[in-house]
């Protein structure tokens, strides 16, 4: 026994990955014999409203039950992964999009909802909408906030030195130079957590190059990470963080403490580009700052030569759902039904409002303009609705096998230890 | 007496294990069906995959590197609580306190102490303090050595106060007579009488860190890759976040054989096998 023991001792790390994997949420998939239909949700942030919205539903639907489960954000990729493989999903499949809900397409694993979403193509704005489309068939509606990437500033540094805020690239530059000057970072970066860096890559990307530029990597098309965007947005990422653009210590700044929100806070640095969240973020935790009236948000500068369309942004268009392929037909119909009548009703719309988050509908104007946060939510508004184009964070966007370099290489690039071109041909050889 | 046993190992190690091996020759992204693909999947983790050799060689790096840290202060640690020094028992709770502090906790705290804006170096003056400490390729490694060796020394030195409990302390007597000092005393006793600790700790020590997992991935996020990306990591990465459990289960049978040889090895080197008691004539 002893040798098994130790055995055991060595093999149960690691063999654990099993373990994991097979008991990943098999034991609450909806493709039993249970007439309820079920959905699965994340826990913390918005998520408690959607809960209360499917509560609300169960009391005045008897007949069309949902059952709600919240699950950690951390392990809910991977368990959703493994029951939509097992043909075990909930009924409702929550994704963001992007690379994950084209494999379901391709597997047929959730059901084309194109002309069963009611009014909900009318009030959406187009361009969150249009995430949810695969091959022009509708696969998946949002169901909560939009989260854009916004450039956040703190006013007081820039009144200290006599700028203004930079609308152009050129205004960047000269900006730069003169918070360089003052011995005062241009610009925070949470380089360390590397995912912030991404929204610079795909902002310069597409302000040079348009939207086309990342879409030719979205479809596979042979060699299209090797783009002239792309290297100019690598390059240029490069300049900033050796020419004194992002803060010095940009590598050792991580997001998970919103350390990079607290140097915009602190006056260490005078710009953050950052998603719509971290002006919650600095409400909650940097309320001194949040009051004082040197906070500020404004739209990612435009570049003079630049290709893009202006208007164009980046972020998180939403959390989606979808209806699982697996599920019996009386329980796709209640989830058909729940979002066709359902989504964004009047109560939960109210709800996200209240919490300073932003529905992607085009028929809230007086909602917005009633709440605490209405500066912010009627700018977030305007930029989404304006949007020529909405691009989904690349991490998200591109198939799951291409994420994890994508995150490395970006990585390299931000250390220096990669250049451009390196960069580009380690994602081609994908 | 041993059925439960054998069936917890069963259970829990050895039908995983079995479905890990099985996995390690198949093509599975979890979403569509396994498809077996022979050896491809080895094939390609061992030739056509450089990373796997730099994941490889940190890997031996973390557990050469902890295991030359965590064992002398670990010993020196357990012989120092296994005393009757003033105040003992109370720097003995202090120092098991990281013991009980969850790895996430750990993490996120030293992650703020390391940070060159608000860490430890705003709060003292030295000028070697304001560092990229966890970005830097060339410290990143030895600053996991150190925060890793601090939750599980208290641990080994447990082990070791337990051991130098156990020695008769009528050895010591007959040494002070014979007029050994306490270095010698230290060497040619303590020392000695604790080498079945020694091998216990020393195979928990190189087995765990050769499997060590959370506590990293807390602390560094998993980047800079080619500098913290230990097997471990790299097995979860390319199965959890880029869905190749074929490749992953291949790196996993890796870390079973290393872990396995190296606990079969130091057992056979170390004679533990015809373990005895050494009480004998004490």
């Amino acid at each position: 026994m002893r040798k098994a023991t130790r055995m055991a001792a060595a093999g149960l790390g690691v063999t654990s990955l099993m373990a994991i994997s097979a008991c990943g949420g098999g034991d609450n998939g909806g493709g039993g014999g249970d007439a309820d239909a079920n959905a699965w949700i994340l826990t913390g942030g918005g998520w408690p409203a959607i809960e209360e919205d499917f509560n609300r539903w169960n009391e005045s639907n008897e007949d069309a039950q949902i059952d709600v489960e919240g699950i950690e954000n951390d392990s809910y990729k991977g368990q959703i992964r493994t029951a939509v493989g097992s043909g075990e999903a909930p009924t409702l499949i929550m994704s963001w999009t992007g690379g994950a809900l084209l494999e379901y397409a391709e597997q047929d694993a959730v059901v084309d909802l194109t002309g069963e979403t009611g009014d909900l193509e009318e009030r959406v704005f187009d361009s969150v909408w249009q995430n949810g489309q695969v091959d022009g068939s509708t696969y998946a509606v949002p169901l909560n906030d939009v989260q854009p990437v916004v450039m956040y500033y703190n006013q007081e540094v820039f009144d200290e030195v006599g700028l203004e805020v930079p609308e152009t690239w050129e205004d960047v530059e000269e900006a730069i130079e003169v918070f360089n000057e003052n011995d005062v970072a241009p610009f925070s970066l949470a380089g360390g957590s590397v995912w912030p860096a991404l929204m610079w890559l795909q902002y310069l990307t597409d302000r040079h190059g348009g939207e086309e530029a990342f879409q030719a990597v979205v479809e596979g098309e042979e060699g299209a990470w090797d783009n002239e965007s792309i290297l100019f947005a690598l390059e240029t990422m490069q300049d900033l963080g050796e020419n004194g653009g992002f803060i010095e210590s940009y590598n050792s700044v991580t997001a998970d403490q919103n350390e990079d929100a607290q140097l915009l806070a602190d006056g260490e640095a005078a710009m953050l580009l950052q998603g719509s969240w971290v002006y919650a973020t600095i409400n909650q935790d940097f309320p001194e700052f949040a009051d004082s009236g040197n906070f500020g948000f404004t739209s990612f500068p435009t570049l003079e030569d630049g290709a893009g369309d202006p208007s164009n942004i980046v972020g998180n268009p939403a959390n989606f759902w979808s209806v699982s392929a697996d599920a019996s037909e009386e329980e796709q119909q209640i989830a058909m039904d729940y979002i066709s009548e359902n989504l964004y009703n009047e109560e939960t719309v109210d709800a996200m409002l209240e919490a300073g988050s932003l529905p992607p509908l085009n028929d809230i104007e007086e909602e917005i303009a009633a709440t605490e946060d209405a500066d912010f939510l009627e700018f977030s508004s305007q930029l989404v609705g304006d949007a020529n184009h909405f691009q989904l964070s690349w991490d998200q966007a591109v198939a799951s096998n291409v994420a994890q370099p994508l995150t490395d290489n970006l990585s390299g690039i931000l250390r220096g230890e990669m250049t451009p071109q390196e960069f580009v041909d380690a994602m081609n050889a994908l | 007496m041993a059925l439960p046993a054998v069936a917890f190992f069963g259970i829990f190690a050895l039908i995983p294990l079995i479905g890990v091996v099985v996995i390690s020759f198949m093509e599975w992204n979890v979403l569509g069906s396994p498809e077996w693909v022979g050896l491809t999947n080895w094939e390609a983790v061992l030739f056509d995959r450089p990373f796997t050799w730099t994941a490889l060689g940190l890997t031996v790096t973390f557990v050469i590197g902890s295991y030359l840290f965590q064992a002398p202060v670990a010993l020196l640690l357990g012989v120092f609580m296994a005393g009757q020094q003033r105040y003992r028992a109370l720097l003995a709770v202090l120092y098991f306190l990281p013991l009980l502090f969850s790895s996430v906790a750990v993490g996120l705290t030293f992650q703020s102490l390391f940070s060159p804006n608000y860490g430890l170096s705003a709060a003292l003056p030295f000028e070697w303090l304001p560092n990229d400490w966890l970005a830097n390729s060339d410290l990143v490694m030895w600053v996991m050595i150190f925060v890793v060796g601090w939750c599980f020394v208290p641990f080994h030195g447990l082990l070791y106060q337990a051991g130098v409990r156990q020695i008769p302390q009528s050895m010591y007597e007959a040494a002070t007579i014979d007029g050994a000092g306490r270095l010698r005393q230290f060497f040619s006793i303590t020392l000695p009488q604790l080498r079945y600790t020694i091998i216990t700790s020393s195979t928990l020590m190189l087995v765990g860190s050769l499997t060590y997992f959370d506590l990293i991935y807390v602390l560094t996020g998993g980047q800079p890759a080619d500098a913290v990306r230990i097997l471990p990591l790299d097995m979860y990465v390319t199965g959890f976040a880029s869905y190749n459990l074929g490749y992953a289960s291949v790196i996993a049978v890796i870390l079973v054989a290393i872990g396995l040889t190296l606990s079969l090895l130091l057992n056979v080197l170390s004679g533990s096998s015809k373990m005895d008691s050494d009480k004998a004539g004490a």
